[in-house]
This record gives C-alpha cells, sequence and structure tokens, in this order.
C-alpha cells in the first residue's frame, strides 16, 4: 500500500504509465504485444519509450494477434532475451494454446495482465475470469492491490521466474481499469536501485546455432511425465523465492506488498476476509470500520494464486472462527469462486477446523461498495456464531433481471 | 476525504479534468486518486469521471456515490442526467451555464453555483473548452485546492502557450466564481 513516507518521492500519474515504465526500467531485450482495451495505455506507453530511444538494447515487435506475440516472445526468450508483453481477456485466452509452450518449455516471459471479463456477452470491465482461466498453464501468477504494487511486482518477478531453480514464466495481474485507468500517487521504479536488485537474465541453455540444442522436442510416454513433475517442482521452488524476493526488494527499495500473502488486522481477527487484487483497499477501508467498533475482523490478502501457498494460508486463517473468501471470477459447475476453492481444499487434510464460506462478486464490473462488504462481514459472523447453511453465492445479484 | 463528480460529455475532457484536478491536488499536499466511469465512452454521449482528495492514502476503489463537490461541463446534460443524485446536503455543485442558480430548479440542497465558463474559454482560450476553467471555478468556489496548483498541473500536461492561455482562463473563472482576485 501508498506509504506516507514516500510521498517525497512520488508523482500522480496513471497505472497504465507506471507499469509501462517499470517494464522499461527492467531493460527488456524483446517487447511483443497486442493492443487490447484495458491493456492499450501500457503497450501505447511502451511503443513511446522506444519512439524516443529509451530503451536500449530492446526490439518491439509489431504482431497481428496475440497468440503471434506469445509465439514471438517464446522464440526471443529461448535464445535467452528478457522479454515483456501486456494482455488482458480475449486477447489472453487467445495466448491459451502458447502459455502452456512458454511453461513447458520453461522460458520466464513475464507479462502484465490488465484482468477484464471475457465473453460473451462482450464486456471490457474488469473481473478475474481471464487470468484464473490459465490456472493451469503453468505460469506464476500474482495479484495485485494498487498501481505501485503493479509496478514494484514486475521486477520482483523477472528475478523470480529468471532463478535458475524456477525458470518459470509469470504474470503479474492487475485490475483493468480500477488499476490500469486510475492516476493515483507512485514511486516510478528506480532505475540505479533496479540494476542493483535485478541481475541480467543469463540462462544455463539458450538457442544458439554454434552450440544445438532443441527446446520444447517431442517427449514419448516414458518421459513426458517427468517434465510434467519438473514444471511442478519449479513451482514449489518459486514458494520461498517469492517471499525472498518481496523481502530483498524491500531491502532496496523500502517497500513490501507482501510475499506469498499478507495480513491486515490479522493477529487477533475471529474473521478473516481473503480476496485477491484492488478490491483488498475497499475491504480494509471497512475493516477499519468495524474495528473502530472493537470487532476482530481482520484481512488474508492472497498475492500469489500460482503457486497457491497453502502452508501459509493455513496458518495465517488457524485461529479464525469464520473466513469469508471473495472470487471476482467463478468455475462455472462449482458455483464457487477459484480462490475459495483452493482455501477449503489446502485445509481439509490439515488440523486446521474453521467454516469458510464464498462469494462470487464483482463480474463484468459490477462495481464493489462498501456496503456490500460490509453484508458479507454480517453474513459471516452469523457463520461463526451457528455454521455455514450456504456454502458459496453470488453476491449483489439483481433479481428483478433473473 | 472529499469525493467529486465531474458530468460532461465524451471529447470535453471530464476524464482529464479529474486527473489534472488529482495532481493538483497532490501538489498541494494531499493524497487524491481520480478514474473515469469506464464506459464505452463516444463523443457526445453523457459520461462521467471522479476524483478523490484525503489528507491520507487511499485505498478505496468503489465509484463515488454520495459526492462532496459535483461539476457539470454542459447544462444540456441536466436535462437528461441527474447531476445531484446523492450529493451531501452540504456539498456544491457548479454548473457551466449562463444562468442563475435558482432558475435551474435543482432538486437538492446542495448550493448550486453558476458560472459561464464557454464564455471565459472563449474569451481567453478562443475554443470553448471548459474543463481546465471549471477547475479554476472549483478552487474558488470550494477552498479545497489553491488556483496556482491547478494552473501548475495545466501547464505541466500542456507546455507552452496552451497551457498559458489555460492558466489565464482558470485565474478568470476563480474570480468570477469567488468574487475575489486569486
Amino acid at each position: 500500500m501508498i506509504n506516507p513516507a514516500y510521498k517525497g518521492k512520488m508523482v500522480v500519474v496513471e497505472g497504465s504509465y507506471a507499469v509501462a515504465h517499470s517494464a522499461k526500467i527492467c531493460r527488456p531485450n524483446v517487447i511483443s504485444a497486442y493492443p487490447i482495451t484495458p491493456q492499450t495505455h501500457i503497450v501505447e506507453d511502451l511503443s513511446q519509450f522506444m519512439a524516443d530511444g529509451e530503451i536500449p538494447n530492446c526490439e518491439y515487435i509489431n504482431v497481428e494477434s496475440e497468440f503471434s506475440a506469445i509465439s514471438a516472445l517464446i522464440g526471443a526468450a529461448a535464445v535467452g532475451a528478457r522479454t515483456y508483453s501486456a494482455t488482458t481477456s480475449q486477447g489472453l485466452l487467445l495466448m491459451h494454446e502458447a502459455l502452456f509452450n512458454a511453461s513447458g518449455m520453461r522460458l520466464p516471459i513475464i507479462m502484465t495482465v490488465a484482468n477484464r471479463a471475457v465473453g460473451a456477452p462482450i464486456n471490457i470491465w474488469n473481473d478475474h475470469q481471464d487470468a484464473i482461466a490459465q490456472r493451469d498453464t503453468g505460469w506464476i501468477q500474482l495479484y495485485v492491490e494498487d498501481v505501485q504494487e503493479a509496478s514494484d511486482t514486475l521486477p520482483q518477478l523477472y528475478k523470480i521466474a529468471e532463478d535458475n531453480d524456477v525458470m518459470l514464466p509469470g504474470m503479474v495481474c492487475m485490475d483493468g481499469f480500477i488499476l490500469s485507468h486510475v492516476y493515483e500517487p507512485v514511486v516510478l521504479l528506480e532505475q540505479e536501485l533496479t540494476d542493483n536488485f535485478l541481475p541480467p537474465f543469463q540462462p544455463e541453455n539458450v538457442l544458439d546455432p554454434k552450440d544445438p540444442k532443441t527446446f520444447g522436442a517431442f517427449a514419448a510416454p516414458d518421459t513426458y511425465e517427468e517434465f510434467r513433475y519438473l514444471q511442478e517442482q519449479a513451482m514449489q521452488k518459486a514458494l520461498p523465492k517469492i517471499e525472498a524476493v518481496a523481502k530483498e526488494f524491500e531491502e532496496i527499495f523500502g517497500r513490501f506488498n507482501g510475499g506469498l500473502v499478507d495480513g491486515y488486522m490479522l493477529d487477533d481477527a475471529e474473521i478473516v476476509i481473503m480476496s485477491m487484487g484492488s478490491v483488498l483497499g475497499t475491504i480494509k477501508d471497512v475493516v477499519d470500520q468495524y474495528r473502530a467498533r472493537g470487532e476482530k475482523i481482520g484481512v488474508l490478502k492472497v498475492r500469489s494464486f500460482r503457486p497457491f501457498p497453502k502452508e501459509q494460508v493455513r496458518e495465517a486463517i488457524k485461529n479464525a472462527h469464520a473466513v469469508v473468501v471473495l472470487d471476482k471470477n467463478i468455475s462455472i459447475g462449482t458455483n464457487e469462486g477459484a480462490l475459495f476453492t483452493e482455501t477449503k481444499s489446502c485445509l481439509y487434510n490439515s488440523k486446521v477446523r474453521v467454516p469458510v464460506m464464498g462469494y462470487t462478486l464483482g463480474h463484468g464490473g459490477r462495481d464493489i461498495r462498501m456496503e456490500s462488504i460490509a453484508k458479507v462481514i454480517e453474513e459471516t459472523k452469523k457463520v461463526a456464531k451457528s455454521g455455514i447453511t450456504v456454502e458459496s453465492r453470488f453476491l449483489d445479484l439483481k433479481e428483478e433481471l433473473l | 476525504m472529499k469525493e467529486i463528480r465531474i458530468h460532461g460529455r465524451g471529447g470535453q475532457g471530464s476524464v482529464t479534468a479529474a486527473e489534472m484536478l488529482s495532481v493538483a491536488a497532490f501538489e498541494d499536499g494531499k493524497f487524491s486518486q481520480a478514474f473515469p466511469a469506464f464506459g464505452v465512452e463516444r463523443r457526445g454521449a453523457p459520461v462521467q469521471a471522479f476524483t478523490r482528495i484525503s489528507n491520507s492514502p487511499i485505498r478505496l476503489r468503489s465509484q463515488i456515490y454520495t459526492p462532496d463537490y459535483v461539476i457539470v461541463q454542459d447544462a444540456t446534460l441536466l436535462e437528461t442526467v441527474n447531476v445531484a443524485s446523492g450529493i451531501k446536503d452540504d456539498g456544491i455543485i457548479i454548473v457551466n451555464t449562463t444562468e442563475t442558480p435558482e432558475s435551474l430548479n435543482l432538486n437538492t440542497k446542495a448550493k448550486v453555483m453558476t458560472v459561464d465558463a464557454t464564455k471565459v474559454a472563449m474569451d481567453m482560450i478562443g475554443l470553448p473548452i471548459v474543463n481546465t476553467v471549471l477547475l479554476g471555478a472549483f478552487a474558488g468556489a470550494t477552498g479545497e485546492i489553491k488556483v496556482e496548483s491547478i494552473q501548475n498541473a495545466i501547464k505541466a500536461r500542456f507546455p507552452g502557450r496552451v497551457g498559458e492561455k489555460n492558466a489565464k482562463a482558470i485565474q478568470k473563472a476563480y474570480e468570477l466564481i469567488s468574487g475575489e482576485e486569486a
């Protein structure tokens, strides 16, 4: 969150500008992207930086689709380039097939996803359905709360993804419009500090005609399973690195947005609200109101959705009387959001016994008001007292439209 | 925290005005946040943009439902949009019009103030673009922000002659609505 101590270093800019600036400061060698609302301003700003000669040793490859954008980056990353793209919604869905290639070939491509709903019906506004649909592609997914975090998480993710023990692609998921189009105070990522924090990308294996190797080759039943296992191992190794890199970032830059998870008013909380992304800000404002009345409500921000921090989630909610999970997505056919399902799942074989309730909300940009969060807290208080009656449901449905 | 809603039509610079207000408020030492009403904007269609100004960092991400201040760039909007919707009783609505506040007949307890921003813009900028002018009026009507901070924000966004002309028009609107020299 915004720390008043850094006010002197802050400027008020659009979220997209701060992210584009951050991508530039990370010294990418190849950028390829296709414009799509609400990601457009990020790639426009990057195009401007390129035209102004502000990104040295970098190629910006214009392409005719998101499928080509990610494919271009797969080739570039394989020869050892640091790569960047940004997309959203249908664009991210169009990349879907190649996302598996990027992670299967262990290429640490980094993207910003300006999260948006998917069609049909067509809708340009924010929810998390686009990124959640990429859950199983083998990409690290970090969800951010504000513009500062969207900007600061990029160098962190490069460092995590390019670690030789990890070598996986990753996406920074920021709420479309809500964060991409907001003007708010931010410390723009500092070049000198970033150069100290993020070393150049030096992969062990690169495509090189002088030393021929094969990437993404055919794997028969006698080897394929081991590739999958190693991908999973890499994700598990990323877990402590996400924590460590966030702390290292704090040491150098003085800013901390959480590692795998981040708690707010959590230590003595009887009711815990879990969520991901910008809605956490609204939730914290509501929790402050409850705290002012002496009610023990806390917040658990989940920053890393992939890899999923089972241990940290269990530890954070083990003393709660009831937990409620807010998801801006739904897995149709389960009546549950993805974070809710994960949270329940990581408790099942553990000793932590706490009722967990889920709400799926904010679909297609439906505004999430403080009143709605208060309603959720009131329902969760009932669960703490007398158990769950409805396990998961939509919030703020307009009954008159059904 | 103070919440401001700007009503305009697509192309009139409502979003730019909200952004410049947030930049100016930050220069004034406050924290600020500005965002559009995320529509599928078309030129001429009614649009809204929002600014929050606070002494502490702003985390709230919902839209603005009970504004302290409303700015209306185009009085023809009054026929189709309830610009007074949700405004606090002690709030202020600033309308760009040649009419008096009473003749607008707005159904609100909030204070209604009017300024002929179009005339100011035509006289001093030479174009009927009133978004920056109305920010000067906002500074004069509310005292929430220094007029110099608004002028600096505009001059930084529009360097050179355009910014200078706008700064003078901002000054004029400030004086017209506050009745005093800035």
